[in-house]
């Protein structure tokens, strides 16, 4: 059919149609709210929390640096993300080191019984987060069996007992913990793809198990590895339930800070200051996975 | 000795012997063929000499040695896939520079081994080429070059040109018969196209359902077919069977129902009474519109029931008032015209005793 007038008009519309309710959605619920973050990280706190007003008396307009002045030169903000970094770099490489094994069992298992095993990785999901934090208070708590077992074993050499509770391990367990499953399933999704010849190949080309995975299997999969390393550093990077609930005073994470610059502190400047850091930080970060999963991506393997 | 002797193998698939007692024999330098029908455990039977699948019974000496306790990686024989099976991630020198680097070669002497053996495969300058930008072709030739870089002691082809379209396999059949002619490395082809087969080798094992009915050169497989599985696989065929009716002076006759006495030169010792069959290629049949003016070996009357235009041949199916059918081929070059004869002419037939080929049973 020859696109006439009528019909161009017709297709404009139902593009409009599909494209327009989650743009709406893009722009009331993430556009606009972080327009209005921004425009608040240069205004001056409220006297008694919250914002100053916008202009005085005169109407000369309230705007300054002062809140990012402060995040960049007190330093004890720039080391709290470091940390939160930190942390999660951690929480991205044990997930890693343990979803590997885990997706490729599951890629290499007969058919009929791989749709079971990703429900298993996903059947988490089905209670809900704050009870699964809380749930590892009383693994980690010092009466369970398993901090028993760690102080007796402790106690026999004759060192003194310890907390696996309100502790960087607490965090970083939990945080490994919950999201094990996001780096699961992009890995899962590429290793299920990878084509059997080309490991055949490889064998009988002269190579033993180990350089099969770590010049064919492993380069072939990064596509999948960069997909699962975004989606846990990301949400790691910026969360705060678990240091709250399972972390110690020297566990505080850039998301902590956040909140208690908007629900304690009522300094929204600054937090709002802290939370464009954060979000600028994690789109560099997706970014540069995004690229570097599109290089790997040249050879036809997708995430 | 042999450079690759396979000894009584088998290989079950639960209750299905995949591959049945086979016994064979490869010389070095040789271009051998396993053919036959998809099922016939051929690639079953390559993947055992390649390490990927290990024998029930028998044994596969490669010079000598029994390869039973070497994986694939430690076996002196490089295999090319039906999918090519090249690393995507890989440029064509990345590819080609893989199986010299598993063997610890030398990187200053890695360039000129992979240089060399491009220009074996007459891929010069694809070197920083990725696999996803070559044609069908240009990836075969890679798996090629890369299979034979590290100069293995046999190739192992699995169907390699199955993917390919008619002109271009034509084409790279002809590439393979010099490659193979200038490395000199013998070659175990895997194939279900026969004509591929007739082309390419030196010697041909038909298989069927896991056993080896005839090991022969092309020639032999096609002019002296020892099975009626090998006469009818192996291009067109008429087989006529029936009850032996006398034996003497090397020449056989058999009792054809439909057709009548057919008359075969052999030196089988069979006796009267048993089953026995003649296979007759249709382009030996020489059909006509006059009864012939002597009195030939073979002679028989029939009408065309149809016929097939084929461009450079016409092929016909004569219908005997018996009701027997005979194929017959004919080369259209003879004649001005593009067919000889049409649907419902009566013609005659008749083919020499010695133009059949005469099967036990």
């Amino acid at each position: 059919m020859k696109p006439t007038a009528k019909t161009g008009r017709a297709a404009r519309a139902g593009r409009w149609l599909v494209m327009g309710p989650p743009l709406l959605y893009l722009v009331v619920f993430f556009a606009l709210p972080a327009l209005i973050m921004v425009v608040a990280s240069f205004r001056s706190p409220g006297e008694f929390g919250g914002l100053a007003p916008l202009s005085d008396e005169t109407g000369k307009l309230d705007l300054n640096v002062e809140s990012y002045a402060r995040f960049f030169t007190e330093s004890v903000y720039l080391q709290v993300f470091v940390k939160s970094a930190w942390y999660a770099t951690l929480t991205t490489l044990f997930c890693l080191l343990l979803a590997y094994p885990l997706a490729t069992l599951i890629a290499q298992s007969p058919k009929k019984y791989r749709d079971l095993l990703l429900l298993l990785v996903i059947l988490p999901f089905w209670s809900n987060f704050l009870i699964r934090v809380y749930a590892w208070m009383i693994i980690l708590g010092p009466n369970a069996a398993l901090a028993r077992m760690v102080n007796a074993a402790l106690g026999s050499v004759g060192l003194a007992p310890v907390s696996l509770l309100f502790s960087a391990f607490a965090v970083l367990t939990c945080l490994v913990y919950v999201h094990l499953p996001f780096m699961v399933l992009p890995l899962y999704a590429n290793l299920e793809k990878h084509d059997r010849a080309l490991l055949d190949a490889a064998q009988d080309l002269g190579a033993n198990a180990w350089n099969r995975f770590w010049r064919i299997t492993f380069p072939l999969s990064l596509p999948g590895v960069f997909a699962g390393a975004a989606l846990v550093f990301i949400p790691a990077l910026g969360i705060f339930a678990i240091p709250d609930i399972l972390g110690g005073p020297d566990d505080t994470m850039i998301g902590n800070l956040i909140k208690t610059q908007f629900l304690e502190t009522r300094d929204w400047p600054f937090g709002s200051v802290l939370s464009i850091v954060l979000t600028v930080a994690a789109l560099v970060l997706a970014g540069l996975a995004a690229w570097v999963a599109r290089r790997g991506a040249r050879g036809g393997v997708g995430a | 000795m042999a450079l690759l002797e396979i000894q009584g193998v088998t290989r079950r698939f639960g209750d299905f012997a995949a591959v049945d007692d086979v016994s064979l024999a490869v010389e070095s330098g040789e271009f051998f063929t396993l053919l036959g029908p998809s099922g016939c455990g051929k690639t079953t039977l390559l993947r055992m000499i390649a390490g990927f699948d290990l024998p029930d019974e028998g044994r596969i000496l490669l010079n000598g040695e029994d390869l039973a306790d070497r994986p694939p990686e430690l076996r002196p024989v490089r295999t090319v896939f039906q999918s090519y099976a090249l690393f995507p991630h890989m440029t064509v020198e990345g590819n080609v520079a893989f199986p010299l680097q598993m063997a610890h070669v030398a990187a200053n002497e890695r360039a000129s081994r992979i240089a060399a053996a491009l220009e074996d495969v007459r891929l010069t300058g694809f070197g920083k080429r990725y696999p996803h930008e070559l044609s069908g072709g240009q990836k075969q030739r890679v798996a090629l070059a890369r299979a034979l870089v590290t100069h293995p002691t046999m190739l192992l082809l699995d169907e390699p040109l199955a993917a390919l379209d008619a002109k271009l396999r034509e084409e790279l059949q002809i590439e393979l018969i010099n490659l193979q002619k200038e490395v000199g490395i013998a070659f175990v082809y895997v194939t279900h196209d026969q004509t591929e087969a007739l082309a390419l080798s030196h010697r041909i094992a038909v298989m069927n359902r896991g056993r080896v009915e005839q090991v022969d050169e092309p020639s032999k497989i096609y002019g002296f077919p020892r099975t009626k599985f090998v006469a009818d696989f192996i291009g067109q065929c008429n087989l006529f069977s029936g009850s032996v009716s006398s034996n003497a002076r090397n020449v056989v006759t058999i009792d054809v129902q439909g057709l009548g006495p057919v008359r075969v030169t052999s030196s089988s010792s069979i006796a009267p009474g048993a089953e026995g069959t003649v296979a007759l290629r249709p382009e030996k049949v020489r059909i006509m519109r006059e009864a012939p003016t002597d009195s030939p070996d073979n002679h028989y009357r029939g009408s065309v029931a149809d016929l097939l235009y084929m461009g450079d041949v016409t092929v016909y199916r004569v219908a005997t008032p018996g009701g027997a059918r005979v194929e017959a081929l004919l080369a259209n070059s003879q004649s001005g015209r593009a067919k000889f004869f049409e649907v419902g002419d009566a013609v005659e037939m008749t083919w020499p005793v010695d133009a059949g080929h005469f099967i036990e049973g």
